[in-house]
């Protein structure tokens, strides 16, 4: 895949979603085994070309997600490099058993793209948004589960995942015009976060497209004299705790993800922070275990608390509050 | 295939699984064991082994193997024996069932050494594996065929209706539903827990090409298969079956589903055994 400012700037503007679907028409011609399965959504998915260039590697089970998985498993059983895609809540919870059996248990090896995860459809309603996937997906062994930032980390993830062992849930969230975190091209490694800013009084844990809100708030916390942190943790599971570790000597901890506040990332920060001793506080952002109204993706992160301004503002009063 | 008459064959092949079984079922002692929808498999599965499935008995692997699917796979005991009785699985660890730490639990466990490729237990998956894996078989221009065992109960499971559905979307030819039909489940008959009125008109209007046919007898199984190969359509077979086949006691009686097989009813069983031929 050609990676450049250009292509960077333009991806961001399209969006994850839409960049996976041409990353997928990239990465078939050095995957000439790779099946796309998909429920009826190549559009939503970006995939419209690759279902039109690459027929005879794209299957479209209809609306059935329990059998799409099943058929990836077989799929994946005669050795293709499967990836399935349909919208966030049907391609983890509608099918979550189905995911257990089929490659947490018998490990079939398959690669699940969750479109348009977290808040970004909330004017559709809490059908459509999904902020439960990590803290179910979490519990099945032998599932990767990767959150990336914007739309450059989601071709490196994509790419990323096809290449692995085991099989891996790429949970995209934000739209189009998605903030790039990543302007150059990097190094990207499953399960190794990524120090995105260095800091010595709190630490920002983020991943998802909230990093880029996590980062702006960084910026001008500094102003006030409050060194942050950000470290992009893109792989939620395995849970990267040699970043964690550099982090025990400041003063505060935050995590910050578009999912609910149970079982998420910050559920997993916490279950290896509280293994240390005298391991620093703990501040979750995020959905405070609830279905809100609806609204549009701004309106829903500042009603949760996980915009910038926000961000700051409980930052700031759990710092000082020390 | 052949016209060479299998009859003998599969019908020591049923005596030594039926033989089999009642050890298994023995060794699990107070663990239990799914008795009955075990027995009511034991002429499909016989006949498939014997004449119908290509493998190799030195190599579970093979590559021109045809696959099989046990779907509901609480009827895991009439599998172990036959894949003990193919030379897959040794008669020792055969007993081993169900106990700490065995490669032979009460559902199967996928052990591609053991020729045992897909786990199931879990009601209403293994048609879309199937599916997978015959798509997959296409794909590569193999010739193999795919035969997956669903239980009738199985079949109030709203997955296996997706899985039923795209079978013949995807024009699955190399596929075979078989559906024991032994009109029982866990906690009563079809009829009392769930009507599944008309199966064989259920899996027709889904597009399969469908067959009712009496699932322990031997002829009318291997006709079926060797008549139905070549027909152009995803394949369910509805075979009419009686849960508990083969013991007397346990013919019909849904008490058999999941019980203990005491030694005295072992014994009675073994008498009953030496007398089928």
């Amino acid at each position: 895949m050609i990676i450049n400012e250009r292509t960077i700037k333009s991806w961001s503007i399209i969006g994850p979603r839409a960049t996976f679907g041409l990353a997928a028409l990239e990465l078939v011609k050095e995957h000439q085994n790779m099946m796309i399965l998909t429920c009826d959504v190549s559009t939503s998915a970006g995939l419209d070309r690759f279902r039109k260039t690459y027929a005879s590697n794209y299957l479209d089970l209809g609306i059935a997600e329990q059998n799409m998985i099943g058929v990836a498993a077989g799929l994946a059983s005669e050795n293709y490099n499967v990836v399935t895609t349909t919208f966030a809540p049907f391609q983890t919870i509608r099918c979550c058993e189905q995911i257990k059996v089929n490659f947490g248990y018998m490990k079939n090896k398959v690669c699940m793209v969750g479109l348009a995860s977290g808040l970004i459809l909330g004017n559709l309603g809490f059908t459509h948004c999904c902020i439960e996937d990590v803290g179910i997906l979490r519990t099945i062994p032998n599932i990767t589960i990767i959150s990336p930032a914007d739309s450059l980390e989601t071709v490196k993830a994509f790419q990323a995942a096809l290449k692995y062992d085991s099989s891996v849930y790429i949970r995209l969230t934000g739209g189009s015009n998605n903030p790039i975190v990543y302007d150059k091209d990097y190094n990207f490694e499953i399960g190794k976060s990524n120090i995105l800013k260095n800091g010595s009084d709190v630490a920002i844990f983020s991943s998802g497209s909230v990093t880029s809100e996590c980062l702006n708030a960084a910026k001008i916390l500094d102003e006030s004299n409050i060194s942050c942190a950000v470290i992009n943790m893109h792989t939620i599971k395995p849970f990267d705790k040699k970043t964690l570790e550099k982090y025990l000597n400041v003063k505060l901890i935050v995590s910050v993800e578009e999912h609910n506040v149970i079982g998420g990332l910050g559920s997993a920060i916490s279950e290896s922070l509280s293994t240390f001793e005298n391991s620093p506080r703990q501040v979750f952002l995020g959905i405070n275990d609830q279905y809100t109204k609806g609204g549009s993706y701004n309106f829903l992160k500042k009603k949760n608390g996980i915009d910038e301004n926000n961000i700051i503002s409980t930052i700031k009063n759990n710092f000082n509050e020390r | 295939m052949e016209k060479k008459n299998f009859k003998n064959e599969i019908t020591n092949f049923s005596n030594d699984m039926r033989s089999n079984i009642l050890e298994m079922s023995l060794s699990a002692g107070s663990s239990s064991s799914h008795f009955g929808g075990a027995l009511s498999i034991v002429e499909i599965l016989s006949t498939l082994y014997v004449s119908q499935l290509k493998y190799d008995p030195k190599n579970p692997l093979w590559e021109g193997r045809d696959r099989f699917i046990l779907s509901k796979g609480h009827a895991c005991l009439a599998y172990y024996s036959a894949l003990c009785q193919i030379g897959y699985v040794k008669f020792n660890d055969l007993l081993t069932f169900e106990k700490d730490d065995s490669d032979f639990l009460g559902h199967p466990v996928k052990n591609e050494k053991l020729g045992i490729e897909f786990s199931n237990g879990s009601l209403g998956m293994g048609l879309s594996l199937g599916i997978g894996v015959a798509y997959a078989l296409k794909k590569k221009q193999l010739d193999n065929f795919v035969y997956v065992l669903i239980g009738d109960g199985e079949c109030n499971e709203g997955s296996v209706w997706e899985a039923a559905m795209s079978a013949p979307n995807l024009k699955l030819d190399n596929l075979y539903a078989i559906i024991d039909r032994n009109n029982f489940q866990q906690t009563g008959s079809n009829s009392e827990i769930m009507n599944l009125d008309d199966l064989k008109l259920k899996w027709s209007s889904f597009g399969w090409h469908t067959d009712e046919i009496d699932g322990h007898d031997i002829e009318s199984l291997t006709n079926y298969f060797d008549k139905s190969r070549n027909i152009k359509k995803p394949k369910a077979l509805i075979a009419n079956t009686i849960k508990g086949k083969g013991f007397s006691f346990s013919e019909n009686n849904n008490d058999w589903h999941h019980k203990i097989l005491t030694k005295s009813t072992y014994e009675n069983a073994l008498k009953e055994t030496k007398k089928i031929k």
